[in-house]
This record gives C-alpha cells, structure tokens and sequence, in this order.
C-alpha cells in the first residue's frame, strides 16, 4: 500500500448542473496551483461535466428556494433586489424557466469575472488534473465515449480508490 | 523592479491565483512577478498561495481599489 501523502487530494464530482459544475474545477485547479497533485472522479450526473458540449448544462430555481436572484442589467435599484424569496417556488414550474435562469447567471458571472466553465476545464486538464468518468454511469447514462473530451480515463470505484490511497485530502461534491 | 507583470484586474477567484501560479512556471527563480488584482480576495489568496508553494510574497500596496502583489519566484 503506497505512503500517505501530503501533496495528493482527489475529488468525487457527483452533480451535473451548470452551478454545481463549478465547484470541482475551481477547487482541482486551485489545488495544483496550491502544490497538490488532483484526481477527480465523475460519477452519476457529474460525468455530465465532462461532455464535449457542455452548452445543456442548466441550473434550476425549482426546489431551490435559497437561490439570490438578481437582475445582472438594468438600473441599480433594480439590480439590488432579490427576486429569489419574492417568487413562489412553484412558478417555476413553467417552460424554459431553467433556459432564462441559466442565462441570466452567465451574463452575472461574465460581469464579474468569473471563469467561463470550459475555461476552468481546460484549466484543469492544463495543469494536469487527472479525470475519471465512472465507467458505469456512462453505460447507465446511455453515452458513448466519443461524446466526452480528450484526456479522460473511464474507470470503476476500485480505481477511485486506488487513487484515494495514496491521499489525504478527500472531498465530495 | 518587476521582471515581470501580470495584470489580473477584473478577474474573479481563483483566476488571479490560477494565472500567477501559470505566470510563475514560465520564470527562472529569483525572478520578481508584479500581479496586479482588482479582487480582493487576493488579498489573503496571495498570501496562503506564497505560503504553500515557499514563493517570496515581497510586498502588497493598494491603490484606489487595485492590489499589486510583489512575489519573488523561488
């Protein structure tokens, strides 16, 4: 069994929503910069994080109530109140509710210079971040290996934990 | 004086973090890399970075909103 070791850290990416897609990348990326050497394991929606096209990421206001919506234009009144706890959840239940949120959270996250998704992916592979997509959940899923990026490893549980071993830096998100 | 410079200004965390760590590889150690930040996150980020990786974080001066982080590469 390998040493413990300091300079290792892995993560489980579990979600695949445009919000959550953030998290893993910004934390594995960071961590190299921080002298760490970083595995990330894709399982169940996060292998979504890997898609080629990652253009149908979306995030949902549906069943998240604490979710601060504000407008990212308009005048500044405007743009200091939060729409979030004013809207009743269920509304949300309407066509294409996801589709303007997700936009609206873009246009928020490109005026104040946040990494555009890609950008920290690419970042990541960069800097040599390992990522592997659960073998499993591709085949559940219904993808084939051609609708991922280059550089992916497809592996099983045991291989996450072969990785985990020789760690002690471990988060699941 | 800088060897130098890296203008990080309107870039969110860990942008500024990420490109210093990519500024800094590229450098022959005792090199001096000024980063210039709008995020003042970097305050404390500069400084847990300079930490953990052994560079030289030299100086940090603010000026009307904008930081400049003087970091010695080692």
């Amino acid at each position: 069994m390998p040493d413990a070791d300091n300079n290792k850290m892995t993560i489980i990416a579990t979600k695949g929503s445009f919000d959550w897609a953030f998290p893993p990348f910004i934390i594995a990326s960071t961590g190299v910069a921080m002298s760490k050497e970083v595995t990330i394991f894709f399982t169940f929606y996060g292998i979504n994080l890997l898609l080629k096209d990652t253009s149908k990421l979306r995030v949902s206001p549906m069943g998240n109530p604490n979710m601060p919506m504000k407008m990212p234009f308009g005048p500044k009144w405007l743009q200091k109140i939060d729409f979030g706890p004013k809207i009743p959840n269920i509304l949300w239940n309407i066509p294409f509710a996801d589709t303007l949120v997700t936009y609206l959270m873009k246009k928020t996250m490109a005026r104040q210079g946040v990494a555009k998704l890609e950008d920290l992916r690419s970042m990541c592979q960069e800097f040599d971040v390992k990522f592997i997509a659960c073998e499993m959940t591709v085949g559940l899923f219904g993808y084939d290996k051609e609708d991922f990026i280059d550089g992916v490893e497809f592996a099983g549980a045991a291989t996450y934990f072969e990785e985990a071993a020789s760690g002690n830096h471990h988060l699941y998100m | 004086m800088a060897d130098e410079t890296l203008d990080a200004s309107g870039l969110n965390c860990p942008l500024p973090i990420l490109k210093t760590k990519k500024a800094l590889s590229k450098m022959d150690a005792g090199k001096i890399l000024d980063v210039i930040s709008t995020d003042v996150g970097s305050i404390k980020d500069i400084e847990a970075f300079c930490n953990q990786t052994g560079n030289k974080l030299i100086s940090t001066e603010e000026d009307g909103g904008k930081y400049v982080f003087t970091i010695e590469r080692v």
